[in-house]
């Protein structure tokens, strides 16, 4: 089980005089303290642990968030930021002895700027919302995570969130123009602007992907692109896994870069067009949906390209989207990956490891094998392009032992992605989930590296502590390593 | 003064080590071209990363590329001009900073974060780096990031150091991402009557969707010194745009781009195209060789036109990323200068590095601009150096 940071009995047996001095910083109808209805914000998108905090506190602006991070820090209260609580990592579990910062409230697109090219938003804003707002201009934010609906502007920043287009349009963090950032004692801070490149230290850079380790996101300025005149998408079935693979693979080598490069197998083309009827090959090993942007001749062009090396690799069959009614249609399939799955097993766990893409083959028969190990079945869909695998474990958390060994199914799956040379986390972030592997692909140095920069924001790691670091080392000692590291066995200078 | 040159990632760390205990500072570089970018560094010793040079591992269809960070970037070019791939942020050889012909290393690249005319489009330097394994200024080795192109796993490192100036850690080994390089490139240039025709012309045009991928504005005193004839030919201010990918696509964007511009423009096909981007990220040619002081300044690319007619820079400037980058080059290299240019910056937003100057001035002030709380800057430094021996005042004169 998950051990969380030693809990603060005095903060609980205070939650009632917490609740009263955040109803002054803040409207008191946004200060949640009653049992019952805390139980909404108990888990994000990592439905199996679940904790109701402390107290949840919904600020309205940037003030008020400052307001609410200096009380907490005058009387260190652990703070959980939250946006729209889709986190596949747990990011965003609460803590017992914690205050939820929810940043639903501050939900506005501030101002948009075409000359520019960017906007500029609160972070409680939808990620698709903002591509709708500037939908009538020809305009779109590109970050297209799955749960684009939902999620919120503020937590992909937070996990550095990706989507289905990121392989041409790059993550969250690529589309980034500006921060405001509260940091923990209640510091505003402002990072970047409608300009281009940090002025020193990126510090915008790391806290994108902080999962709220770093400082509460209050104002994200995103770059806007125009869109591309024409978008197609093909479908192409293959009779296995490793031809589909090969496909992509010699599609880049080609020179190619599509829009998007997704691939599902078998089981997972089973369970989406159940759900969808997005007219997918139900005979297929694998499935690739690749899609092209740009000009009408261009995308026709690289098309017939597409569909050439394709047929060299073995596709048993494949369709071209004629309209772009049909091109979303082939999308509303994989889009709808996650729910569909959900409908055809009563739990899943979606994992997310990226690898170099040439062990593509290996890590599937593998996984297959382990599949049978644990006695539980997986569905993958996976960022073909840029290797970023997501495998759906299958589970029952009704039958006892299955969550269990959905999790050490799980976390084979990624210590194998980073045996490969691949990494645990390619979007989702490490949260609860994946915390207590990252040894698997960090040292101890590197660990205690990135540990002493979270120290340099947040001092008293007060700011979603517990998450991403698998052991909490006081930021003293940490610096106290430095310490022995001083007394070194090299008097002399060297020469060489 | 002594240069060391480690050959080794131990002998990085045994070096390091020693200074830090010393409590010695160390002069960073990589092959030492870009010493003139950012304040002296007054260190007895350099440590040289040349002699940790070569590819590591170098795979087109998985479009990552793993080097040794003193690893020549003529090297890393060649090795990807062979698959014809390129690093898509358009790396400058640096002859502004004063380097002659060396275009410097990989690793000297990634720490200055330098990008070229396509970064709008495609992203700085950051956006392509991967991974790394450095040496801190402990003496401890350790890595952050990853070798694949997707990654979230712990912080993101790598855009911490990129910009860095060797200011926080040492880079020993790099990962960097890697793409197809555009089968074509053609550029269509406007002669205009002034700065505000040029870059209204570039502001319209990158809201349409022909994917420019370098938009420029040269007074004409500056397109007078292009090596370009077409550049040359209108004897006037041009506004320069760039459309690369595949044939098809580029001569149809052309023809679009011409059309939606509706006045006289004229057209670069390849080897003139190239010339002229060229120039542009290399800037030095390009701008008066009397200066004294070369500055960078982003900001809003809007807000390009204004700021360069509020400086009162006549003719010895130009501007990229659409408006967004300019390029000055001062005749006054005081530090009362130094101020005016931020300070005329402080109310539209941006921020100006010095790129080349009189030791004097780099000495006065602080080379590279700061936005975030020093106090926090100084913490995030001490985090990875906290004896403060790597690179002492590079880019700032406080630390
Ligand atoms: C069906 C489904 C599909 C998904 N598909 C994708 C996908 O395709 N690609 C992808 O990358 N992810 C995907 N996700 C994961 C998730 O949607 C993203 O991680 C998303 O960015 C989380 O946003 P959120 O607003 O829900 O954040 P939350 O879940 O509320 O929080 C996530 C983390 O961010 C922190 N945080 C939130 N807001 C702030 C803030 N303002 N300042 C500081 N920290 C903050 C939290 O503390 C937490 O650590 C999917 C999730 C689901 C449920």
């Amino acid at each position: 089980m998950l051990t969380m940071p030693a809990v603060d009995e005095g903060a609980i047996s205070a939650r009632e005089a917490i609740a009263a001095d955040l109803a002054r910083l803040v409207a008191p109808a946004s200060v949640i303290a009653a049992p019952a209805a805390l139980k909404a914000y108990e888990s994000d998108g990592l439905t199996a642990y679940r904790q109701p905090p402390l107290i949840a506190v919904l600020p309205a602006n940037t003030a008020e968030v400052a307001a609410v991070l200096r009380y907490c820090h005058a009387r260190k209260l652990k703070v959980v930021p939250r946006g729209s609580g889709t986190s596949l990592s747990g990011g965003a579990l609460p803590l017992a002895d914690g205050v939820l910062l929810g940043l639903g409230k501050l939900n506005r697109i501030l101002a948009v700027d075409y000359d520019n090219r960017c906007a500029v938003v609160q972070p409680g804003v939808p990620n698709l919302a903002i591509s709708h707002a500037v939908a009538d201009r020809g305009f779109y934010y590109a970050p297209d995570p799955s749960s684009q609906i939902a999620c919120s502007i503020g937590g992909n920043v937070a996990e550095n969130s990706g989507g289905v287009h990121c392989l041409k349009y790059g993550l969250t963090t690529n589309n980034l123009l500006g921060l405001e950032v509260v940091l923990m004692d209640g510091a505003v801070m402002r990072l970047g602007g409608r300009h281009l490149d940090a002025a020193g230290y990126d510090l915008m850079g790391i806290l994108t992907g902080s999962e709220g380790l770093l400082g509460v996101v209050t104002e994200v300025t995103v770059r806007l692109l125009r869109r591309p005149p024409t978008a197609r998408a093909l479908l192409a079935a293959f009779a296995s896994n490793e031809a589909a693979g090969e496909a992509v693979a010699a599609i880049i080598a080609a020179g190619i870069i599509p829009a998007g490069m997704e691939m599902m197998d078998k089981p997972a083309v089973a369970a989406v067009e159940d759900f969808v009827h997005a007219g997918y090959p139900l005979d297929a090993e694998a499935l690739l949906i690749v899609e092209l942007d740009g000009t009408a001749a261009e995308v026709d062009e690289l098309m017939g390209r597409v569909q050439d090396i394709a047929q060299q690799k073995g596709a048993t069959s494949l369709r071209v989207s004629q309209s772009e009614q049909e091109r979303l249609v082939f999308w509303a399939g994989r889009k709808a990956a996650f729910p569909a799955v959900g409908r055809i097993s009563p739990d899943y766990y979606c994992m997310d490891g990226t690898i170099p893409r040439s062990k593509l083959p290996l890590v599937l028969t593998r996984m297959a094998e382990m599949s049978e190990r644990f006695g539980l079945k997986v569905a993958n869909v996976f960022h073909a392009g840029d290797g970023n695998l997501h495998p759906l474990i299958l589970y029952d958390a009704n039958k006892p032992g299955d969550l269990d060994r959905a999790e050490r199914f799980g976390s084979e799956i990624l210590k194998l992605c980073v045996e490969v040379g691949g990494v645990l986390t390619g979007e989702h972030g490490v949260g609860v989930e994946k915390r207590d592997l990252m040894p698997s692909m960090f040292s101890e140095i590197d660990l205690a590296q990135q540990m002493r920069l979270k120290c340099a924001f947040d001092p008293e790691q007060l700011l979603n502590p517990g998450k991403v670091f698998p052991t909490l080392r006081r930021c003293a000692e940490l610096g106290a390593m430095h310490v022995s590291g001083g007394k070194l066995p090299f008097p002399d200078l060297p020469r060489f | 003064m002594q240069r060391l040159q480690p050959e080794s990632i131990s002998e990085v760390v045994q070096t390091v080590r020693a200074h830090a205990e010393a409590r010695r500072p160390l002069a960073i570089e990589g092959s030492g071209g870009k010493s003139g970018l950012g304040r002296p560094v007054d260190a007895e010793t350099t440590l040289s990363l040349r002699g940790l040079s070569g590819i590591t591992s170098y795979q087109p269809d998985e479009l990552v590329l793993t080097a040794w960070s003193g690893t020549p970037m003529r090297e890393i070019w060649e090795a990807l001009a062979e698959k014809r791939q390129h690093l898509a942020f358009e790396p400058a050889a640096g002859m502004l900073f004063g380097s002659g012909n060396e275009a410097g290393t990989i690793g000297g690249v990634l720490a200055s974060n330098l990008s070229g005319p396509r970064r709008p489009s495609a992203g700085a330097a950051r956006d392509h780096f991967l991974g790394f394994s450095a040496v801190n200024g402990l003496g401890e080795e350790f890595k952050a990031g990853g070798k694949v192109v997707k990654n979230v796993t712990g912080y993101d490192l790598p855009k911490l150091l990129a910009g860095s100036m060797g200011t926080l850690a040492i880079m020993t080994e790099v990962t960097v991402k890697v793409l197809p390089a555009p089968e074509k490139q053609r550029t269509v240039i406007v002669p205009v009557p002034d700065v505000v025709t040029g870059h209204r012309c570039l502001i319209t045009q990158l809201q349409e969707a022909f994917e420019i991928d370098g938009a420029a504005f040269l007074p004409a005193a500056v397109a007078a010194r292009s090596g370009v004839d077409l550049v040359r030919a209108p004897g006037s201010a041009l506004a320069a745009m760039r459309l690369t990918g595949s044939p098809v696509s580029v001569a149809d964007r052309c023809a679009a781009l011409r059309a939606a511009l509706g006045m006289a423009t004229e057209e670069l096909h390849s080897a003139r195209s190239q010339a002229l981007w060229s120039e542009i990220n290399e800037v030095g040619s390009l701008l008066p060789a009397e200066t004294d002081a070369f500055w960078r300044l982003s900001v809003p690319p809007a807000s390009g036109a204004r700021i360069a007619d509020e400086l009162g820079e006549g003719e010895a400037w130009m501007m990229d990323w659409g408006g967004g980058r300019l390029w000055i080059a001062r005749r006054d290299a005081s530090a009362e200068d130094a101020t005016r240019l931020r300070q005329a910056l402080s109310a539209i937003g941006g921020h100006a590095t010095l790129v080349r100057g009189p030791e004097s001035l780099r000495r006065a002030i602080d080379a590279f601009p700061m936005e975030a709380p020093p106090a926090l800057l100084q913490r995030v430094k001490a985090s990875l150096d906290p004896h403060g021996i790597l690179n002492p005042g590079r880019m700032y004169r406080s630390w």
